[in-house]
């Protein structure tokens, strides 16, 4: 007995072990889908934060992770969730409604870019715009120019503004910041992840602070991310938002590593959840 | 009948060999259609007149021919001598058929290329709108940029030139246009920033001559001394620098996607230049010269001779790049040298060609966002409460962005003195709503939805009497008529509807007369000539696609409404009606 006993228990051991084993490679990998060559977002090296926190979710849920490459342009959740692709978008804004959002776990704004050493960007009084040249983000299907473009638009700051198209060589903020490096512009108004993250590579040491829209603008600077799944897929969303809650500090510490501008969660502006 | 051709034959070659003393006109063989608009004055008027009304209901299928790509065919065949050359949608086949033996068959193929990434910045499905015959050559541009000419006889290439930078969503969808030893090119991609261009290349060669830009400093839009505009308001040194704010002219738009016409005599070119781009009317002040609106410039070097802006700091998308018929016709009692235009903002233009005067601006559809053109400056006067403003949702924006028409170029019969018009009727809402994805940015963006205007119905074919400027007759279809026109001396007119049915109605009544039901829904331009055997053919390209019909060829999901920029919304029922195609279609009497 004292003999065959341990060998069924090592047969038995082993047996779990195999199925655990088995288990593990059958669970479904996460599929998320990213854009192959956005930094500071994703990079098919893996070198985004986008990476580093799908990486992270992936193994939080013991499932292996996989990605499906698909540049940001037009078409790009209809490629991607919506042709079957991948199950996971990992920053949607929260109003996105052409998907089932988590809750946001993160909320950063439009920041101003500047010379270290030079006066600060100083808000959007007329007498505050002019005299300095200003860069802002073209964006959307149309190219629409971002909320701090429009809010220089409404008082009056026209002929001191470039417009950086988001098709061209690189990334438009990463352009903008480099322009402001060059003294090509004064001040470059990005959205924070990106800003942060070019000017901590830039050449010349810069200033990032986070801006304010005008009193009366309505449009908000600042917005709340989230992860986006399938609509309809419940099941999904609820065990991200799990995830969300409970590496909250490790997603952080993420940000951080990669200088992202954050603004209070609770944050209550208008048209943000 | 074959006196006259060899005749017709003679006139051509006469007109090749005194070419060179200029103004002569290049009026094609009466049974050839050499051309997307088959003159240089864009009539799309066929001569032939075996096919009347009495007789047009024993018109019979002759061939088909498949086109290889299942995408929107706005392309309009080109026949010369015995053979059609016709060019499907990216990556744009060029077929040649032969028109001796039974069944057309194939001569030669012509596969051009193009480079892949051109699909994803084409902005409106991959269409490509037709080729040019001249010289032995045959002209075509790809969606990648390039412009190309092929022997006629061998299918071989003679010579590419590339144009446009893919990379920066610069592509091509328009026919080019031949005059004399140049080939005329305008590239696409406004929606993108690209900044628009009209380029003169050597027949021979492919060698460039030289490129009008439609934004920038006057050596860049060729604005030199016979700069004679007619309106104060467009002159000025470099106001294509000057009317915008910075260095926004830079990625201005402007682009030059539509048509071209050419006048002999008086020996300019007149096109129309698309919407200022790429951000919100707010960020642009000014009249952002020289987009939304026409340039006459003479071909030999490209030398502007008058502008003339439609739309001045265009709100709606509203591009100027739509057909300009030529037409010498009696003018508030005496004969006058017209310029007719029906443009996106919905108005049918009538202009002096020599001088770029405004003789009248009357509405063919529907509009909420002008109340008329003041003919003594010229100015649209724009109608303030429907001015898109950010946080701002404004409802029955009509006409919509694609226009009261766009690209569906009309045809004039001189016997009816009548100007077909196929065109839609559509209003829009805009819609501010807070975020979008692109890039990972955040950002306030206006999403359109398109509905049907007054009547409920979404297309329409107007026959225009443009001495009255008033409509004549019209026929509403369900979907926007988003095919060409064509009219013929047997007083009989063509069109194609999105639902798939080929049309011919009486020129004098618009009295339906005959309908054929194709594979696809029709968004081509229908042609006619005479074949060998001397018959009167029409051909027409059925495959349903372009901007209107990008819900059935992109495959796109009709719950998002505003996909296709918002044309979705409006096109919710077409997949019920038709699928994708892409065939040639080829009829005559038995």
């Amino acid at each position: 007995m004292s003999s065959r006993c341990p060998d069924t228990l090592v047969a038995l051991a082993l047996a779990l072990a195999l199925h655990a084993a088995h288990a593990a490679d059958e669970a479904p990998p996460l599929r998320v889908c990213a854009d192959p060559d956005n930094l500071p977002y994703s990079q098919r090296d893996g070198s985004g934060f986008e990476n580093r926190i799908a990486r992270l979710v992936a193994d939080d849920l013991h499932r292996p992770l996989a990605w499906f490459w698909q540049e940001q342009r037009r078409g790009f959740v209809r490629k991607t969730l919506g042709a079957g692709e991948c199950d996971v978008l990992i920053g949607v804004p929260a109003g996105f409604d052409k998907v089932l959002r988590t809750r946001p776990y993160y909320r950063s704004t439009y920041v101003a870019v500047s010379r270290r050493g030079e006066p600060p960007f100083a808000g959007f009084a007329p007498g505050q715009l002019r005299g300095r040249r200003f860069g802002v983000q073209l964006i959307g299907n149309d190219l629409a120019a971002s909320p701090p473009g429009h809010a220089l638009a409404e008082n009056g700051a026209t002929a001191n503004v470039t417009g950086f198209l988001v098709y061209g060589d690189g990334p438009a903020a990463r352009r903008m910041v480099d322009a402001v490096a060059d003294k090509a512009i004064d001040v470059a108004l990005v959205w924070g992840p990106q800003a942060g993250y070019f000017a901590r590579h830039a050449a010349v040491p810069l200033a990032v602070a986070p801006i304010a829209a005008p009193a009366g603008f309505p449009a908000p600077f600042d917005y709340a991310i989230a992860m986006g799944v399938r609509k309809g897929d419940t099941l999904l969303r609820d065990q991200l938002d799990e995830v969300l809650a409970r590496r909250r500090a490790d997603i952080d510490a993420i940000l951080a590593d990669y200088a992202v501008p954050r603004v209070d969660m609770t944050s209550t502006r208008a048209g943000t959840p | 009948m074959d006196i006259m051709r060899a005749l017709g034959a003679v006139c051509m070659t006469i007109v090749l060999a005194c070419a060179g003393a200029g103004a002569s006109a290049q009026q094609p063989a009466d049974g050839e259609w050499p051309m997307a608009a088959r003159d240089h004055a864009n009539t799309r008027y066929s001569p032939l007149g075996e096919i009347t009304p009495a007789n047009v209901t024993g018109l019979k299928l002759v061939f088909s021919f498949s086109m290889g790509v299942e995408r929107g065919q706005e392309a309009a065949p080109v026949v010369v001598g015995n053979t059609m050359y016709v060019v499907a949608p990216y990556p744009n086949f060029l077929y040649a058929l032969d028109l001796t033996r039974p069944q057309a068959p194939l001569k030669w193929t012509f596969a051009p290329n193009p480079q892949a990434k051109a699909q994803g910045v084409a902005c409106c499905d991959l269409v490509n709108r037709g080729v040019a015959f001249a010289d032995g050559k045959v002209f075509m541009n790809t969606l990648d940029g390039q412009s190309i000419a092929v022997d006629a006889a061998t299918g071989k290439e003679v010579w590419r030139t590339k144009l446009g930078d893919i990379g920066k969503g610069e592509t091509i969808t328009m026919a080019p246009l031949v005059v004399r030893d140049k080939v005329l090119v305008g590239n696409s991609g406004g929606e993108l920033g690209v900044r628009g261009w009209l380029v003169a290349l050597d027949t021979k060669t492919g060698k460039e001559v030289w490129r009008a830009w439609s934004t920038g400093p006057d050596r860049d839009v060729l604005i030199g001394p016979d700069f004679k505009p007619y309106y104060e308001s467009e002159r000025g040194k470099d106001l294509g620098m000057t009317t915008w704010p910075g260095q926004a002219w830079t990625v201005g738009g402007g682009n030059v996607w539509g048509w071209i016409s050419y006048d002999p005599q008086a020996d300019l070119v007149y096109y129309g230049t698309a919407n200022p781009g790429p951000w919100n009317p707010e960020q642009r002040p000014g009249a952002n010269k020289w987009t939304a609106g026409i340039f006459a410039r003479r071909p030999g070097d490209g030398q502007a001779r008058w502008f003339y802006q439609y739309s001045p700091h265009d709100l709606h998308d509203y591009d100027g790049v739509n057909e300009n018929v030529l037409l010498d016709l009696d003018w508030k009692g005496s004969p006058r040298k017209l310029l007719v235009h029906p443009d996106r903002n919905g108005y049918v233009y009538v202009m002096d060609r020599l001088t770029g005067q405004v003789l009248a601006a009357d509405p063919f559809v529907h509009i909420t966002t002008t109340e008329g053109v003041d003919l003594k400056t010229g100015q649209l006067k724009y109608n303030p409460r429907k001015e898109p403003r950010v946080g701002e949702t404004i409802r029955e924006i009509c006409p919509v962005s694609p226009g009261g028409k766009d690209w569906q170029p009309s045809a004039w019969s001189p016997r009816t003195r009548l100007l077909y018009i196929p065109h839609q009727n559509l209003c829009q809402d805009s819609e501010t709503y807070d975020v979008s994805y692109i890039a990972g940015t955040p950002y306030v963006g206006v999403d359109s939805k398109m509905y049907a205007g007054p009547g409920g119905f979404r297309g329409v074919f107007t026959a225009w009497d443009v001495q009255a400027g008033r409509k004549r007759w019209s026929i509403n279809e369900r979907f926007p008529v988003w095919s060409g026109a064509l009219a013929t001396a047997g007083d009989v007119v063509f069109y194609g509807t999105m639902d798939g049915w080929f049309k011919a109605v009486d020129a004098k009544t618009g009295k339906q007369l005959w309908q054929f039901r194709t594979e696809s829904g029709i968004i081509g331009q229908p042609v006619s000539y005479r074949g060998p055997d001397g018959k009167q053919y029409v051909a027409i390209l059925a495959g349903v696609g372009g901007w209107a019909g990008a819900i059935v060829s992109g495959g796109l999901d009709g719950r998002d409404g505003t996909a296709a920029k918002g044309f979705v919304n409006a096109m919710k029922d077409l997949p019920a009606y038709t699928g994708k195609g892409g065939r040639l279609y080829v009829f005559a009497l038995p």
